[in-house]
């Protein structure tokens, strides 16, 4: 018994110091972010990599928010990221459900098609988008972005939606529909309830991948008034000199809302992520 | 209360035809039960009357009135799932409250229905609780307690019982059963257990490939099946089947099967040119022991006992067969027993058809 409770204690041991170094990597670049966030100039170069500053500042902070344009571009990011998550879910919403649940004409070669927008990488439309987005009056302007993000999220958070549909037995529907109530009826009041994990992690899913997204921001807006908080990062780097100070300053209240908003919806996530997985 | 009738109702799903032309019609307050083996097209016709599909032909009436264009929720049916389908984000009372509250119903009037439905079926102490704080029983009856709320003008069942207990099963066919009693409301259930056929119907529909065998009481399908389908399909333990040839003797018809003379029955039969044909008898319909008059010869090769009855199986000139007997005999394996078989209750049927011949 001795042997296995000790061979037991050295397993978890190993386990948690596995676990612990896995999250020690992971977090580290956070808590970089943070600490240089919070490092005066005139130490930053001096300290090498100690752990933690002698001396502690909040005047990249009021830098970031007092004398740049950042607040201009994290109301263009909330805008454009939140927009894009209720538009891709809703659509998206929608396109799953006639997947999980109808039999239509031309359904293989749509899910073809929608297959082949995830296969290469975006750089490779990104050309054709900038000529046609600027005939369109769409560059430098939040909506081109919102329309680019939510075409490139649809096709996944479809499939994504598709799958928590068909983990929710048809026959729900079936009884609501039999009990009284139209199909859409029934999609609102039984079928997006127990949907709802899956539709906050698909929410979390195109809001996050709007808000770090920099390549399109960067290319198709070029005016301060249209750019999103990871173009403005961006300013912070310049030929000369990298201003490390405000630009981590910037990068820690950037993750604040995602952070915010994670937790609020964590619940639903994990819950979300999981149920879709196995059916029943 | 309302009658269902369907006339030449098809169903096809590409090029598979699953329903060939269904006609049936199910008389006001009847409890009508659709029995049949899986893929027969029981549950397709069942959900052709709901609105849950659309019939590829012809058409269905409830209460007179062609519904093949309307939607479930104007049909004015109640549907009892094999699932049970109840929401599982509601508790037992919303859950029966639903159908009503679509309906604009007051307030009063739904506590009313189903405070009246959750007494009737036992669940007054559950009403609060989630569907996945019941048991499988309990979710049975919620099911059905969502049904009978709305009064409506027929109960649909889809296999309601397969998901329970064999001891939950028997009892929850009895509630089923009373309940209609109660209600008088017309039922069309659906099941492949021909026990809960038996035990639980008005009248019986026999499908199978999605042709309808035969429509009658238990008994009439019992005693008098159409064919060897509906023969083996009805009744546990199953009927025997024998292959034999049949001649006419007189004004009866003298049976040999394996060689030897198997019985003669009292009554003329039109028989087919070659004699031969497949003789049905159902396994208590033939006695053990000389003193019946036993004149076949069989050597037993097992005997299964439940305690009320026992099944014993005996090979007849290399023939398998069951005898169903409540008699407590002692037999052992390879003893050799002499059988009677009644006459009036042998069937033969077309070996090439299977169809009854009369």
């Amino acid at each position: 018994m001795r042997g296995t409770s000790l061979s037991r204690t050295v397993k978890w041991t190993l386990h948690y110091a596995a676990l612990l170094a896995y999250v020690a990597v992971a977090l580290f670049p956070l808590y970089w972010l943070l600490r240089v966030s919070i490092t005066p100039n005139d130490i930053l170069y001096k300290q090498g990599m100690a752990l933690l500053p002698s001396k502690v500042t909040l005047d990249h902070y009021a830098t970031v928010v007092g004398k740049s344009d950042f607040l201009l571009f994290f109301r263009n990011s909330i805008i454009v990221s939140g927009v894009t998550a209720i538009a891709s879910t809703l659509l998206a919403t929608a396109a799953g459900y006639a997947f999980s649940r109808f039999g239509f004409r031309g359904k293989f070669w749509i899910v073809g098609l929608m297959l082949v927008t995830q296969m290469f990488p975006l750089v490779i439309v990104i050309t054709p988008i900038f000529s046609i987005f600027g005939v369109l009056g769409l560059t430098n302007s939040l909506t081109g972005l919102i329309i680019i993000y939510t075409a490139f999220n649809i096709p996944f958070a479809t499939f994504l939606m598709q799958s928590f549909f068909d983990g929710i037995p048809k026959e729900l529907e079936e009884a609501a529909m039999i009990d009284g109530a139209t199909r859409f009826k029934a999609l609102v009041e039984i079928v997006a309830p127990l949907t709802l994990p899956g539709i906050v992690a698909t929410v979390g899913f195109c809001f996050t991948g709007a808000w770090g997204e920099i390549l399109f921001a960067l290319l198709l807006n070029s005016s301060p008034s249209a750019s999103t908080f990871p173009v403005g990062l961006l300013l912070y780097s310049t030929r000369g000199t990298v201003e490390f100070g405000p630009m981590m300053a910037a990068g820690v209240l950037a993750l604040l809302p995602v952070c915010v908003f994670f937790f609020l919806i964590q619940r639903y996530l994990v819950q979300g992520l999981t149920a879709g997985a196995v059916k029943g | 209360m309302a009658s269902i009738e369907i006339a030449n109702v098809r169903k096809g799903f590409g090029a598979v035809s699953v329903l060939k032309g269904i006609d049936l019609t199910i008389a006001s307050g009847e409890f009508a039960v659709l029995v049949g083996p899986s893929g027969c097209g029981k549950s397709t016709l069942l959900r052709l009357i709901a609105g849950l599909d659309d019939a590829s032909g012809g058409d269905i009436l409830i209460d007179g009135r062609r519904v093949n264009d309307l939607p479930p929720r104007d049909r004015d049916i109640a549907m009892v799932f094999q699932s049970y389908a109840l929401y599982p984000h509601m508790n037992v009372r919303d859950n029966m409250a639903y159908s009503l509250k679509l309906k604009r119903t007051p307030a009063a009037r739904i506590a009313e229905a189903v405070g009246g439905a959750a007494s009737k079926l036992g669940l007054e102490a559950l009403t609060e609780r989630k569907p996945r704080a019941l048991s499988g029983g309990q979710r049975q009856r919620v099911a059905m307690g969502r049904a009978i709320v709305r009064n409506p003008k027929a109960f649909l069942f889809d296999e309601p019982l397969s998901n329970l207990d064999a001891r939950m099963r028997e009892q929850m066919r009895f509630e089923i059963r009373k309940l209609h009693r109660d209600l008088g409301a017309t039922s069309v259930y659906v099941t492949h257990d021909q026990i809960e056929a038996m035990t639980m119907a008005d009248r019986i529909v026999a499908m199978n490939a999605g042709v309808i065998q035969q429509v009658g009481s238990p008994l009439e399908l019992y005693d008098d099946p159409a064919n060897m389908f509906v023969a083996g399909f009805i009744g546990s333990p199953a009927m025997n089947f024998l292959e034999g040839q049949a001649k006419r003797v007189g004004n009866g018809v003298e049976i040999i099967v394996g060689g030897k003379a198997f019985c003669t029955l009292p009554h003329a039969l039109a028989l087919p040119e070659d004699g031969h044909v497949t003789v049905g008898i159902r396994p208590e319909r033939i006695g053990i022991g000389a003193a019946r008059g036993g004149t076949a010869e069989a050597v037993v090769d097992l005997v299964e006992t439940t305690g009320a009855a026992s099944v014993v199986h005996v090979d007849l000139t290399g023939q398998a067969m069951k005898i169903f007997t409540t008699e407590r005999l002692q037999l052992a394996h390879g003893e050799r027993v002499p059988l009677a078989f009644d006459a009036g209750h042998v069937c033969l049927f077309d070996r090439a058809s299977g169809e009854r011949l009369r």
